[in-house]
């Protein structure tokens, strides 16, 4: 079936104004010889037939609600979303809306960004947040960008620590293939020798330069671990470094701040914020940072004003920054955010308000650390950090992961992320990850379950 | 007049129509709240690690509704009212789209999964995968990018990789024709690349002598939007593609105006090499107020090694009995990874193949030729009244002057205007090419009702404009806000609110 609601009375009248006898006729600009081609598709499908079809795709998954009892993070998190938050996302008015271009019927959508930038920097502790980005990765790749614009090319080098997520890394690497930027901290060799007892801040603050135009660390970092990156940057601001942060955003309900540590900019993936994971997507960026750098900040940006009635309204602001302005010169081609998602992010931040969010860390915190406890004791398995760490945390299995996550998954377990996959000296070590929807039941199956594995 | 000057200027607070969530903020109020840990208790890492205040706001649920419900009585949407919004295509979402991209199945799986438990994600994706080639007459496409303008940066960087793999280094240029979009010339900034803008000739096509003049062997290849900007298919497109090929560049397609090519051409058969797809404009994924988007990007069979990874395939064949097992393969020389996980599958993906799936080929078809017609139709309605500086027959959209001899009335006016009568304004003062441009997108989801009200609507306003230019001026008036005070907004640049200076935790 179509959307179309044109009779084909109305469409015959439609063709006679415009002078032309079939639809056929309106294509003759179109090569005759690739004109109308058949496509190989299938048949449409009516409505009912369609919700079978995608139902029946959907049952083909298992998912971590109702089907397996998952300890997978590793950058995306299973958290309990109000009913309240998709609620919201369903009005029409939202999500049918267009990007606010024409602020006087858009300030539903600026307002609630607006709110999302304000909440977004009083969680990282930081001055101003952009209107979002695609995804953490992305984030932390226009936060790059920013730096390198800063020193207007003149710092050509980005350190990276080992330990911010791998394909975080990656998507740098991505992003970087046309810009001569020099890529330190994480090169395989350093990867391979990971030495994952030491903190590697000394090794950080060795790379950076006077050539360094920004350095990025994770927190907590991708094995979970909770540093006070203060030194680090204080080191990197001597030798006139910036200092991005990658941050889980819940994590920031409970610890201290990225900006109390003096970080310049502060991204992060949101989804753990109110958003399913949906499979990997569409989630959203978030891209905090100090007020001065706002100029060299990519990406939608929302301000408040008055109207000419007197009211107080918010506008885009600080445009010129943007492709449809700067076009080549542009710090970024980026001319969408997330804001369905921002706007489910904000409702989320708002209905859980400062209570409910730091609760929401705390159970985490307190779920993670009896898991931590329980499957250190079982026999040949280990914690290999002793730093203090949030709701993820690398377990060695000593066998395999593979293999200890396909015997998980038989008994109805999605076990931890394989470490070993980016990190050689983690080889037999799994990032697992606690949430508020891991009960103490599933966490001690779990623990049942490893210790068959160990005894095998 | 300019936006920036505003009567009468106000000197006292504004007025606040919809305080904020933090103003609404009362000290010890709760939303919703958590369960007690069902854990032995561990000590909290000591205090210095820790943050001392969480300065978020603190409602209750009822609270929050009702916030939201009052901000989105602010919004114009597709689902109230007419978008004529050139270059956007903001047609109707169908609601089926809501519940298929929120089946439990889709919203409860992560990303990292083992592929043996999310096999009908990886079928969702590879026949979505399978069906944008067949659409688009590709050899291969990734799902992974995350709007329009990460698909272009995708579809540069592997034109780029294509170039450097036969060590052919001395490309650095893309030819960009001056109707483009601004993502166009932004993306290729992105690689340090030089733009080189291609004049249009007389009719709205390619000017040939041009391009002509600038392929030689530095070229990266050219960025085209076909239609174009102006809503026009290029009446020379096989010989614009010939001269790009025949000085060794590639063609890339910008496909934002894909909704007026479905099942009328694909652009893979016209020698296109690479082209990014908007399933946020041609597949109906909704706009949500900016975002997300879905950009995908099919190749040629010469581009499908550096398509960035992972992609989805088939790791073991399937038979009578057993469906083939998907999962994920690494084309041998990707540009790597464009995201952190594999795109934007709920929001876009599934709508996505819902949407396509509910049409077929020839329900594909219906909406190109309706969109055309409904355009056309627009066309021939308000020739007489606005000057359509490239007039001929258009695809999807067309673009109009939105000025009037002897008058200071702009487009911007006259898109203000068609706010008090309830319509959404077409895009103003784009493409750069066209004076006061107002560049208009019926789509084909509109009625003749609809499309007779806006074009009576407006030979009004341009009746008015003539008349009472002031109505047009001052415009809109019937709305819950005014024209905004734009230098305010940069000149200030308050771009965050706290909770209030006295607020006190309970």
């Amino acid at each position: 079936m179509t959307y179309i609601p044109i009779s084909p009375h109305e469409r015959d009248a439609m063709l006679e104004t415009i002078g032309v006898k079939s639809l056929d006729d309106l294509f003759e600009a179109v090569p005759a010889k690739h004109r109308f081609p058949n496509l190989n598709l299938p048949p449409a499908l009516t409505e009912m037939e369609a919700m079978n079809e995608l139902s029946g795709l959907a049952q083909a998954n298992e998912n971590v609600r109702s089907d397996l009892i998952s300890f997978l993070g590793a950058g995306m998190y299973n958290h309990y979303i109000p009913s309240v938050v998709d609620h919201i996302l369903r009005r029409g008015e939202f999500y049918t809306a267009y990007t606010p271009y024409q602020p006087e019927i858009s300030q539903g959508t600026l307002q609630a960004i607006f709110e999302y930038q304000s909440l977004m920097a009083a969680l990282t502790g930081m001055d101003v947040s952009n209107a979002s980005h695609y995804d953490g990765a992305t984030a932390t790749a226009e936060a790059v960008n920013l730096a390198y614009a800063q020193f207007r090319g003149k710092r050509k080098k980005v350190v990276i620590s080992p330990t911010v997520h791998p394909h975080y890394r990656a998507v740098i690497r991505t992003y970087a293939q046309g810009m001569e930027l020099e890529i330190a901290g994480d090169e395989q060799s350093l990867v391979s020798n990971l030495d994952v007892a030491t903190d590697s801040t000394e090794t950080l603050i060795s790379l950076t330069d006077d050539k360094t135009c920004l350095v990025i660390v994770q927190y907590p970092d991708f094995f979970g671990r909770v540093y006070d990156y203060t030194k680090l940057i204080d080191a990197a601001h001597a030798r006139g470094a910036l200092v991005c942060v990658v941050a889980n955003p819940t994590a920031l309900a409970l610890f201290k701040t990225p900006g109390a540590m003096g970080a310049d900019i502060v991204v992060g993936e949101g989804q753990p914020l109110g958003i399913p994971m949906w499979y990997g997507g569409p989630s959203v960026g978030f891209f905090t940072t100090r007020k001065s750098y706002v100029h060299k900040m990519a990406g939608r940006l929302v301000g408040e004003t008055i109207d000419n009635r007197g009211q107080r309204a918010y506008v885009l602001t600080l445009t010129a920054r943007e492709q449809h302005i700067k076009r080549e010169r542009a710090t970024s081609n980026i001319c969408t955010n997330q804001g369905l998602i921002a706007l489910g992010t904000a409702v989320y931040l708002s209905v859980l308000g400062k209570k409910g969010l730091r609760q929401v860390a705390e159970l985490c915190y307190q779920k993670a650390h009896y898991a931590a406890s329980q499957l250190s004791q079982i026999d040949g398995m280990g914690l290999c950090f002793t730093e203090p760490f949030f709701h993820e945390f690398a377990l060695c299995v000593n066998r395999p992961v593979k293999e200890v996550n396909n015997h998980l998954l038989d008994h109805g377990i999605i076990g931890g992320y394989d470490l070993g996959q980016d990190y050689p000296a983690l080889k037999d070590h799994m990032l697992i990850a606690v949430t508020e929807m891991n009960s103490k039941q599933d966490i001690d199956v779990l623990v049942e379950v490893l210790s068959e594995v160990s005894h095998d | 007049m300019t936006e920036a000057v505003m009567e009468p200027k106000v000197k006292t607070a504004p007025k606040i129509v919809e305080p904020t969530i933090f103003n609404l903020s009362s000290p010890g109020r709760t939303g919703v709240t958590m369960p007690a840990s069902d854990v032995p208790e561990t000590a909290l890492p000591p205090q210095e690690l820790l943050r001392a205040d969480l300065p978020l706001p603190e409602l209750a649920e009822v609270d929050v509704v009702r916030h939201y419900m009052h901000l989105s009585k602010f919004n114009y949407s597709v689902d109230s009212g007419y978008y004529p919004l050139g270059s956007c295509t903001m047609k109707y979402n169908p609601k089926i789209n809501e519940d298929t991209a929120r089946l439990p199945g889709f919203l409860f799986t992560h990303p990292l999964q083992p592929i043996e438990t999310v096999q009908g994600n990886l079928a969702l994706m590879f026949n979505l995968q399978e069906w944008l080639k067949e659409i688009a007459g590709f050899a291969a496409v990734t799902l992974q990018p995350a709007a329009g303008a990460h698909g272009e940066f995708t579809g540069v960087l592997m034109m780029r990789a294509y170039h450097k793999s036969r060590g052919d280094t001395r490309r650095t240029k893309m030819l960009i024709p001056d109707a483009a979009h601004g993502t166009n010339p932004a993306s290729v900034g992105m690689m340090g690349m030089q733009v080189v803008t291609i004049p249009s000739d007389e009719r709205g096509n390619v000017d040939l002598k041009a391009l002509e003049a600038a392929c030689d062997d530095t070229v990266v290849g050219m960025m085209l939007t076909n239609p174009n900007t102006l809503g026009l298919f290029d009446e020379h497109i096989e010989q614009v593609i010939a001269l790009v090929h025949g000085c060794g560049g590639l063609m890339y397609g910008d496909g934002a105006n894909l909704n007026a090519l479905l099942g009328i051409v694909r652009p893979g058969d016209l020698g296109f090499d690479v082209m990014h797809f908007n399933l946020h404009k041609t597949f109906s994924v909704p706009h949500g107020g900016g975002g997300p988007g879905v950009g995908p990007v099919g190749v040629a069979a010469h581009l499908a090694d550096f398509l960035p990874e992972p992609l989805v395939g088939v790791v073991e064949d399937g038979d009578d009995a057993q469906p083939p097992l998907y999962g994920f393969v690494r084309p041998a020389q990707s540009i790597g990874r464009m995201k952190a996980f594999h795109g934007h599958f709920g929001g876009g993906f599934v709508r996505s193949y819902t949407y396509i799936a509910m049409h077929g080929p020839d329900g594909l078809k219906d909406i190109a030729q309706y969109a055309v017609l409904n355009a056309n139709y627009l066309q021939a309605r308000l020739r007489d009244t606005y000057k359509i500086p490239f007039d001929r027959v258009c695809m999807h959209e067309f673009v109009a002057e939105g000025r009037f001899k002897d008058s200071d009335v702009r487009a911007l006016d006259i898109s203000k205007r068609l706010m008090d009568y309830n319509f959404h304004p077409p895009t103003n003062y784009f493409p750069l090419i066209v004076h006061e441009a107002l560049m208009i997108e019926p789509t084909e989801t509109e009625n003749k009702d609809t499309l007779d009200a806006f074009a009576d609507t407006m030979i009004k306003i341009a009746e008015e404009a003539r008349t009472q230019p002031e109505l047009l001026h001052d415009a809109p008036s019937t709305t819950q806000f005014g024209r905004m005070d734009e230098v305010k907004a940069a000149r200030e640049l308050v771009l965050c609110c706290w909770l209030p200076d006295n607020y006190k935790d309970e």
